[in-house]
């Protein structure tokens, strides 16, 4: 911890995140803000607004448009001592932009024996919830974190944002920082700075219980809480666990608190079959079997493509969803 | 006046200063590079076709796991390597291990990749090359990237990035052209066209007038040149390099060129190309025209020829003595340079390689007993 004071703010999620590339690049003068729209405009979300007018175009600017382009071309510039933030401006159009992911960021440190580093984070605004046509709601993670090499990371709050951002950035390696759309407006007291305790490859819980874990991360947190929340009126009590990072994956925190309760359910907007949520499933079963009282469960999203904004809401786990997948860990064995 | 379109086009022919016979052109006639220039470049060329020659032998004897030759392309893969200042980049393929040799990578460093020990051996930051990439075309935009990100810190580097006539079809080629354009990234984007991308000819790559005019569509200058010309590839590389130094943006520079071998040694090239077709570009061969010349002229002599070949033999013999000796792998690798802190969970299974090891040499023990 550092022993300067913490300043506090509050702040949307967007506003976080700006306010995190804006103090980085700040500090930094080899931070580069890049992607479609994010120079003037400030990003359809509005995360960059203001960098260019405040930096200047060399260091917030627009490229053609051409994913594959701007995470090649942000590869060079990580080669050569910048420290790029290059943005995706939706999940789905970041496809493109696979190979130079999977075969050029994530492996160059390894294929050069650690010589060349890529401090480069690829921001990804990411899921579904905010009615949007189809490319603009794919939960793309299990992709990402499939490949060896690249950190992937999705807070869910704006104080996370922030601070897992400004860690990013600082890192070596190469981040996948997937922001969760539907908390762009969620607000919250964002502790600025740096030096706080690393959040990269470290869980939390954030709510304590006894009765059963619900695991999630991302835009699935909040309504984790939510479900969390209505449980209590019911009479059990649910802890809730936030990844925060997806890899590294943090099982220390993970199996602990599925071991202190005995009960999971695993929550995950992205399709379930073979997705980060199955393979949770997968490690607290390995690792906590002796502690549990019920198969882990999984809440996902259906095996099905994003749906269109009138349908979606069949397709996002939902309170009511945990609650069922809860009620059926077997408490008549208990 | 020309207009700004006709500045980038190409000319109609590839840039020739040397023809076949070794006799100079009329441009050539006008001006050929330095007589210095020319010998250093042949020397070049001597040790390259020496180096593709020991390649080539060590795949036979297992010691190399694949080699894509360049063989027949050695002008080219010396000029790339040639025109460059210390502070540049190159960007080569898997076919351009000849081009990183001729820029000053150690021959068994460079050849790495192609031994199986790792996936590059050599320090990408000490002579400026990039590691050999094996996808087409996606070095490209790498290229891009370091140029101006140079330029952005006010430096004067140049990047030659270098790609084959199949990797012009990928989308990564069209994008690192526009997005250097756009940037005025100091990038010269040289493309051997040696007629084949594996099997598959030119013409079912592309139908354009040449690669060359792909340039004229991003508002890129584009020139063609005789790839088995040296003199013509110093003269059109250094002056591609020079103006994207001086602030004037990218080129693509086109060299028309031949495989002499086939795609590696796991290829069979008699199965998509004539062995008439084959004798007609040797007898285009590089070395062979500027030798002619240079003899011609009186600048190169019995004496300097055989210090040339004696050069090339200690490569030869350095690449033979460097693959030939046995380095254990060490499987800690694997996990060490994934991140730049392995994981926890890459630690419990370096821990189960670790573990096994033991077991197997545990084994092996117990048999000897």
């Amino acid at each position: 911890m550092t022993s300067t004071a913490v300043e506090h703010e509050t702040l949307s999620t967007a506003q976080a995140i700006n306010r995190a590339l804006r103090d980085a690049m700040a500090e930094d003068p080899t931070v580069l803000v890049l992607g479609e729209d994010v120079g003037p405009l400030g990003g359809v979300f509005r995360v960059t607004d203001g960098l260019t007018a405040e930096f200047g175009e060399d260091r917030c600017f627009d490229t053609p448009l051409a994913e594959a382009g701007i995470a090649g071309f942000a590869t060079g510039l990580a080669m050569n001592g910048m420290r790029p933030v290059i943005e995706m401006q939706f999940d789905a159009f970041a496809y493109p932009a696979f190979e130079q992911v999977v075969s050029h960021i994530a492996k160059m440190r390894n294929r050069t024996r650690g010589r060349v580093e890529l401090p480069l984070v690829i921001r990804i605004p990411y899921a579904g919830g905010i009615g949007g046509v189809e490319h603009h709601c794919d939960s793309s993670e299990s992709y990402f974190a499939h490949t060896p090499g690249l950190h992937v990371v999705a807070p869910s709050n704006p104080s996370d944002a922030y601070s897992l951002l400004r860690e990013a950035i600082a890192s070596p390696d190469p981040v996948v920082f997937l922001e969760p759309k539907k908390l762009y407006w969620a607000k919250g007291e964002v502790a600025l700075g740096r030096g706080r305790e690393p959040g990269i490859g470290k869980a939390v819980v954030r709510r304590p219980g006894t009765d059963a874990t619900l695991i999630a991360y991302g835009p699935a947190v909040p309504v984790a809480l939510e479900a969390a929340e209505e449980a209590a009126r019911g009479g059990r009590s649910l802890q809730v666990v936030d990844l925060r990072s997806i890899v590294p994956f943090d099982d220390g925190v993970v199996c602990a608190a599925v071991e202190s309760t005995g009960r999971a359910v695993v929550i995950a907007e992205a399709v379930g079959f073979a997705s980060v949520a199955a393979e949770i499933a997968a490690r607290v079963s390995e690792r906590c079997f002796h502690s549990l009282s019920a198969p882990v469960r999984r809440v996902t999203g259906f095996d099905i493509p994003y749906p269109p904004p009138k349908l979606e809401h069949f397709q996002l786990p939902s309170v009511d969803r945990i609650l069922d997948a809860v009620d059926d860990l077997q408490w008549e064995d208990a | 006046m020309k207009s700004d379109v006709d500045r980038m086009l190409p000319s109609l022919e590839p840039v020739m200063l040397l023809d076949p016979d070794g006799r100079p052109t009329a441009a050539g006639k006008a001006s050929l590079p330095a007589g210095e220039e020319l010998l250093r470049g042949l020397a070049g060329m001597v040790a390259a076709r020496r180096f593709n020659e020991q390649a080539y032998v060590l795949v036979r004897q297992g010691r190399l796991a694949v080699y894509p030759s360049s063989h027949g392309q050695e002008a080219c893969q010396v000029a790339a390597a040639q025109v460059l200042a210390d502070d540049d980049w190159l960007f080569p393929t898997y076919r351009d291990t000849a081009a990183v040799v001729a820029r000053g990578v150690d021959p068994v460093e460079a050849l790495g990749l192609l031994k199986g020990d790792w996936h590059s051996g050599y320090d990408p930051y000490e002579r400026r090359v990039a590691p050999l990439t094996t996808p087409l075309a996606t070095q490209l935009p790498h290229a891009v990237g370091v140029a101006h990100a140079a330029r952005l810190r006010g430096e004067s580097t140049v990047v030659m990035a270098i790609c084959g006539d199949g990797a012009t079809s990928e989308g990564d080629f069209h994008e690192a052209l526009n997005f250097a354009a756009v940037f005025r990234a100091p990038v010269v984007f040289f493309i051997q066209n040696n007629q084949y991308a594996i099997s598959v000819p030119l013409a079912r790559q592309s139908i354009a007038p040449s690669l060359a005019h792909k340039g004229v569509g991003y508002g890129i200058p584009g020139e063609q040149v005789d790839g088995n010309d040296l003199a013509a590839l110093l003269t059109v590389l250094s002056g591609a390099v020079e103006r994207a130094r001086a602030g004037q943006g990218p080129q693509l520079v086109e060299a028309r060129t031949y495989r002499i071998q086939a795609h590696t040694n796991a290829d069979d090239a008699t199965r998509y190309r004539t062995d008439d077709e084959v004798t007609e570009w040797v007898a285009k061969d590089p070395l062979v025209r500027l030798e002619t010349y240079l003899r011609a002229e009186g600048i190169l002599d019995d004496a300097r020829a055989a210090a040339f070949a004696e050069a090339a033999e200690e490569i030869a013999r350095r690449t033979r003595d460097g693959l030939n000796r046995d380095v254990e792998p060490n499987p800690d690798d694997l996990f060490r340079f994934v991140y730049s802190r392995p994981t926890s969970q890459l630690v419990d299974q370096l821990a189960v390689v670790h573990d096994e090891m033991s077991r197997d040499a545990l084994s092996r023990e117990e048999d000897r007993r």
